[in-house]
């Protein structure tokens, strides 16, 4: 099993997203995150697929995304050559001692409290997958109430290979 | 003018004769502006009918064939036809009548979600929002169908929409779609790697699949096989595309075709696989077509190329041009020895049967028909041992053989065999079915009646389900289970009922008689063949 992003760039139509997610579903392909959002150009809508699967897998799901009608393009983003970054949303239960501990965390990892209440606390960190993993690996020690992660959203490097809209 | 009268201009524009349907209210609007129209309606009797008839008369004529009907039920039931156009590639346009659009997802009367439904059978949907984007639509819709890897297209349209008043009509001359934009040319660099690869090659074959045939491409094939003399072996939905009797034709592939046609695909060294999928029934062992050969794999669609198995050339394009590009490229194809070879094979390997003479035997019975058929004929074959039985002994010469290959939905013979002779009312159109896929389509006896549409039907009788009782023979040692069709009509009184004549043949022995009979005149006849229930394809 291999891992592989995908970028794709829509045509803003009603529905493109459950044509998407219906081909993953129908044809047996794993999905592991999808993120969408319109692009500069309110048209278009970028959307970044984590899928995994063995090699052949993949280039189908590549060849067969490409074939629905609404997509204008689809292309690898490969880890050498683009930047992932995902936003975490995480409610930690605190009491008074353990609030600090929880803030010494953040600020290693360059996150955000985001909200304070007696018993818990609402940390905001953005970062590759990785950082993200090595950060709730970290808070381990604490009981994390609610975990909301957006999946990733990423950009290829540098003018090579942007499709202009 | 109205979206409803819209739709009916965007049909005109798209050049379409006949539109088969079943109204409904919601529909209501679009059947009462086309009466002003000199589009036919086809009153078929059940909605997947209106999509196999459509799918008939799309693969003769070449263009999108036309279904419309009503919301909830009515669009529901188109499903299964959507769905066998799809399997096939198959060009369609299917309008869903809908409930009034501030209604829509209210669970109200006659309410299917049916653009949802059908995702996964269409090439592509629409739900029409905006009156004023139905001419646009619907060019997308016809080109969308018709080009590629062709396909089925729903248009779901609102009640109100089709009452709305259209600003302006105007029918788009191109389509302008950012995103869809299917490669027909093959590349000339993976062409001249093919060419490079059949100079070297000894033992090279073609197998054609349906996307010769929906190219258009038997000339270009023919004519790049004979020049080089490369054999040919076809899947099923690949029949036609050379001729039956062709010296370089060596049969059908597939768990189901001549035992010679898969020998001469598996030694072959030098594979071409064109317009097919390399689905599970033609190649069960997709290893042995990769194993000590060169494959190459030509395909509209780059997705079907390396789904199944991975190709050492992969060349999308579409049939077409690319035997047209291949058959100008000079190249040394010397391979004598082979032919010899595969035409002794097809001489030793030949199957045999033991018919019983108490009975009509399939076999005989429609190689006889098939030469007795008019050379433009279009033979269809439904789905069970009939198909089979089809696929083996029917000789195409200059006509055509259609069947549902990819889902093999029962029912299809007859509806289609009427779209097809809509397509072309000079060619004879037959129609040939078990007695089980024959009731699921006998309602279309009244339709062929009504509208005057004369097929020629050919009921091969064993009051079996025959496909599925010789799987239970195999599989099941003989312990069958709901496959005994006791209980069907009596063919005679039914055609009596729907005014039509009918033939009866229980053995072999008035056989050229019976047919020459049933295809003697151009009017809709039903024959019914007594076969042997216990007979085995």
């Amino acid at each position: 099993m291999q891992k592989k992003v995908f970028q794709l760039l829509v045509d803003n139509t009603s529905g493109v997203l459950s044509r998407i997610s219906g081909l993953f579903s129908r044809r047996g392909y794993n999905i592991e995150s999808i993120t969408a959002g319109t692009t500069a150009d309110p048209r278009f809508t970028r959307i970044t697929i984590v899928a995994s699967g063995d090699d052949e897998i993949l280039d189908q799901i590549e060849k067969q995304v490409a074939k629905l009608v609404d997509v204008r393009d689809i292309k690898e983003l490969r880890p050498d050559n683009s930047v992932y970054r995902e936003l975490a949303l995480v409610k930690v239960r605190t009491n008074e001692v353990q609030r600090q501990g929880v803030i010494s965390i953040a600020d290693i990892f360059r996150a955000k409290i985001i909200d304070v209440s007696a018993d818990s606390l609402i940390v905001e960190l953005t970062g590759n997958q990785e950082k993200i993993e090595a950060f709730l690996n970290l808070l381990g020690g604490y009981e994390i109430l609610e975990l909301a992660r957006t999946g990733i959203a990423g950009l290829g490097r540098g003018t090579e290979n942007v499709t202009y809209l | 003018m109205l979206g409803a009268d819209a739709i009916v201009r965007c049909l005109e524009e798209e050049g379409v004769e006949y539109v088969f349907g079943y109204p409904g209210v919601a529909i209501c609007p679009f059947y009462n502006s086309i009466l002003d129209s000199s589009i036919q309606t086809i009153l078929i009797r059940t909605e997947q009918n209106a999509a196999h008839a459509a799918s008939g008369l799309a693969r003769v004529s070449g263009k999108v064939g036309v279904c419309a009907v009503t919301s909830g039920p009515g669009a529901t039931n188109v499903i299964t036809g959507i769905a066998t156009a799809f399997a096939d590639s198959i060009p369609l346009v299917c309008i869903t009548g809908q409930v009034n659009s501030a209604l829509l997802g209210s669970d109200v009367f006659q309410e299917a979600d049916i653009t949802g439904a059908v995702e996964s059978f269409v090439k592509y949907s629409y739900l029409v929002k905006n009156v004023n984007d139905i001419p646009r639509i619907f060019k997308e819709a016809f080109h969308i169908a018709n080009t590629g890897r062709k396909g089925p297209v729903l248009i779901d349209v609102p009640i109100d929409i089709q009452n709305a008043e259209l600003k302006k009509f105007v029918y788009p001359e191109t389509v302008s779609m950012r995103t869809y934009k299917p490669t027909v040319r093959g590349n000339m660099a993976q062409i001249k790697k093919v060419v490079a690869e059949l100079d070297k090659a000894k033992k090279p074959i073609i197998c054609a699949g349906g996307g010769v045939l929906l190219s258009d491409a038997e000339e270009e094939l023919r004519a790049f096989s004979k020049k080089h003399k490369i054999p040919v072996v076809s899947t099923m939905m690949g029949i036609g595309a050379m001729p039956t009797k062709d010296p370089l034709y060596f049969g059908m592939v597939g768990n189901n075709g001549k035992p010679y046609a898969n020998r001469a695909m598996n030694e072959s060294d030098l594979l071409i696989m064109v317009g097919a999928r390399v689905a599970d029934r033609a190649v069960s062992q997709p290893d042995l077509i990769t194993e000590n050969k060169v494959l190459v794999h030509i395909d509209v669609d780059p997705a079907e190329i390396g789904k199944n198995v991975g190709p050492t050339i992969p060349l999308v394009g579409d049939a077409k041009h690319i035997f047209e590009d291949l058959t100008a490229q000079e190249m040394v194809c010397d391979h004598e020895e082979w032919l010899e070879t595969l035409a002794g094979y097809r001489e030793s390997m030949a199957p045999k049967r033991n018919p019983n003479p108490e009975y009509v035997d399939p076999a005989v019975f429609i190689t006889k028909l098939s030469e007795k058929m008019q050379d433009d004929a279009i033979y269809v074959a439904d789905v069970g041992q009939n198909q089979i039985w089809s696929c083996g002994y029917h000789i195409v010469k200059d006509g055509r053989f259609l069947t549902s290959g990819g889902m093999g939905t029962m029912g299809y013979s007859i509806p289609a065999a009427m779209g097809a002779k809509l397509a072309d009312k000079s060619k004879q159109a037959v129609a040939v079915c078990g007695d089980g896929s024959f009731q699921m389509s006998m309602m279309e006896l009244a339709t062929m009646n009504q509208h005057d549409i004369p097929v020629k039907i050919v009921v091969l009788k064993n009051n079996y389900l025959g496909m599925v009782r010789q799987y239970q023979h195999f599989t099941y040692k003989d312990n069958y289970s709901v496959v005994d069709l006791s209980g069907s009509p009596d063919l005679e009184k039914l055609a009596a009922a729907y005014n039509m004549d009918f033939l009866r043949l229980t053995n072999m022995e008035n056989v050229d008689e019976a047919i020459d009979k049933f295809l003697a005149e151009d009017k809709s006849m039903i024959m019914e063949c007594i076969i042997n229930p216990m007979d085995l394809v």
